[in-house]
């Protein structure tokens, strides 16, 4: 590009005042903005001492959970949804035929490698039937690689961990919707 | 002898855990200014006891000593050892003229806390040292054979040889009213009459503070280093040991221009009712004056690190004309305000102290906003001429 070149829209810089050339009333307006900040309140959260506050558990992405419907089932109906939507190719689904009558699949392994994932929620947003979904627990560890693949049992373990806590998001925002009420947060 | 020799190592150990310290001070000022707290987790070894951080240092310490000492095969060797131990060594021999406190009165006589008493040409040995220091920066860039680090050391020696200029044109000023270059002389000036210079030259002590920010590459003048253009300069190939010495070096220089601010322009030891001014003393005096010093030294240096985090760092050619239009200047114009104060008000500053720190200060004050308006800081991003620039 030609520094003549009629698209170049040149900006010039402001004139500095009088106050700007001193230079002095700067240096004294920058040392109030740092004096201030010596002794405001702090952000560093003391992790082991003291737990993270979860601002909005709704849009948090923390450990997955696999819900279950109001009789106790998996919800999943092994449709490859998420699986597919999986960038780190975490999801592992092998589905078979459901032995109940309102659907035809149902998971008979569902196992997620919580080491791969990346908690980008893509296999939230992928989910149909609202089956799998994203808690607010954040501090997952193990000591083991084996023991951090997720299967059935431990994802629906999670939700009924979680599940008086942070009810199901579907639920939430049906509710939250009837109420007219933005959902509140704090349910972690 | 060997009351030099306990007041070495005296010296050694209390300066060399201060600068332990004020490492673990500037990592929470820095942290408090950005809204952290700052490391304060490790305290007491082998207990759960934190004490605010305090046991870092010693785990910085060890954890320095025990690294492998490295030195990378395309480095020139022998300047590359030498480099770390000349900028330390200089830094610390600076200490043995500045003194540390005033006097400790004995049974015969008494005890100076300085290393070498009654030194005639202190201030002379402190710049001399303070120029070896370039060398450990310009060796050091040029040994370990690495552009950035190149680019550091000649960075840090065309800004170390430019602000040499006005800290010296600062001191003159204080040489000329002390009529002396020794610092417990300027001391015992200061004292006799409790005028401390900062408010008889204010010029002289806004261009010395300056200038003895810029001589310890503090930001905004570290250019030396600069983190982010030159991933730390000079000393972008050093670690373990001779790393430690660069860094010690630093905070050691820092230290040098607190304790020379503290004592040319702010007093030294003495303050107002608390701490007398003669010689005739009591131990609790000495020990008072001593406490006095100390805190003007620790209130200059967080003065250093709140400075740090409220400027940003100078381009090159910003640094150079602060240096060369305006400080230089400053600095002349300060010189012939105090000369001219010397030679027909000589006896102004104990007789009417309060009519020649109002007169300095306008003084001060008009110099500066004419200098401001003849050279102004400000970049200079004006639009180039059309077809100047390479297509």
């Amino acid at each position: 590009m030609k520094p003549d070149d009629p698209d170049i829209l040149w900006v010039d810089e402001p004139k500095l005042g009088l106050a700007g050339k001193l230079y002095l009333p700067l240096i004294a307006q920058g040392l109030t903005t740092t004096t201030k900040h010596l002794f405001g309140k702090k952000v560093t959260v003391s992790y082991p001492d003291s737990e993270p506050e979860i601002a909005n558990p709704l849009i948090y992405r923390g450990v997955h959970r696999l819900n279950r419907d109001e009789q106790g089932r998996v919800k999943c109906v092994a449709c490859f949804l998420c699986a597919t939507a999986c960038p780190a190719h975490c999801i592992d689904i092998i589905g078979t035929e459901s032995p109940w009558e309102d659907r035809e699949k149902y998971p008979e392994s569902f196992t997620i490698d919580e080491l791969r994932c990346i908690y980008c929620g893509m296999c939230e947003e992928a989910c149909p039937v609202d089956a799998i979904e994203l808690t607010s627990l954040y501090n997952l560890t193990g000591r083991s690689r084996e023991e951090m693949v997720f299967d059935k049992e431990k994802l629906l373990s999670v939700f009924d961990q979680t599940k008086d806590a942070e009810p199901m998001k579907s639920q939430t925002v049906a509710n939250s919707l009837a109420d007219t009420t933005p959902p509140k947060g704090g349910a972690s | 002898m060997w009351e030099a020799l306990i007041k070495i190592g005296l010296l050694i150990f209390v300066i060399m855990t201060a600068v332990a310290y004020f490492v673990l001070l500037e990592r929470k000022v820095a942290a408090w200014v950005q809204d952290r707290k700052g490391p304060n987790r490790v305290g007491l070894p082998l207990t759960k006891i934190r004490l605010f951080g305090m046991g870092q240092p010693l785990a910085d310490g060890v954890k320095m000593v025990l690294k492998e000492e490295y030195i990378p095969g395309h480095v020139d060797k022998a300047l590359y050892v030498l480099a770390p131990i000349s900028i330390l060594a200089s830094a610390l021999a600076t200490f043995a003229v500045i003194p540390f406190g005033s006097i400790w009165p004995t049974a015969d006589g008494y005890i100076d806390f300085v290393v070498a008493p009654g030194f005639d040409a202190g201030l002379i040995y402190v710049f001399a040292l303070s120029g070896i220091a370039v060398y450990g920066v310009i060796l050091g860039g040029w040994a370990s054979n690495n552009k950035y680090s190149f680019l550091g050391g000649l960075r840090s020696s065309a800004q170390l040889i430019a602000y040499e200029i006005p800290l010296s044109l600062g001191i003159l000023g204080i040489v000329l009213t002390a009529g002396s270059l020794r610092l417990d002389t300027v001391i015992a000036q200061q004292a006799e009459t409790g005028m401390w210079n900062a408010f008889v030259q204010p010029l002289g002590f806004v261009v010395f503070l300056v200038a003895a920010t810029a001589e310890a590459a503090r930001l905004p003048f570290d250019l030396p280093e600069a983190e982010q253009e030159l991933i730390g300069g000079f000393h972008t190939e050093y670690s373990g040991m001779k790393l430690v010495m660069y860094a010690s070096a630093e905070f050691l220089h820092m230290i040098t221009a607190a304790f020379l601010i503290v004592i040319l322009f702010l007093g030294g030891w003495h303050f107002w009712g608390i701490t007398g001014s003669g010689t005739e003393i009591t131990w609790v005096t000495a020990l008072l004056r001593v406490l006095v010093l100390f805190a003007k030294i620790c209130l200059v240096v967080f003065g250093f690190m709140m400075v740090r985090w409220t400027l940003p760092r100078f381009r090159f050619d910003q640094l150079m004309a602060l240096a060369w239009k305006v400080m230089l200047p400053l600095g002349m114009v300060n010189l012939v305000l105090v000369a001219a104060m010397v030679e027909y008000f000589n006896n102004a500053v104990a007789e009417k102290p309060l009519m020649v720190f109002l007169v300095m200060t306008g003084l001060m004050l008009v110099s500066i906003v004419v200098t401001a308006v003849l050279a102004p800081l400000g970049s200079r991003n004006e639009r180039s001429p059309v077809g100047d620039l390479p297509t």
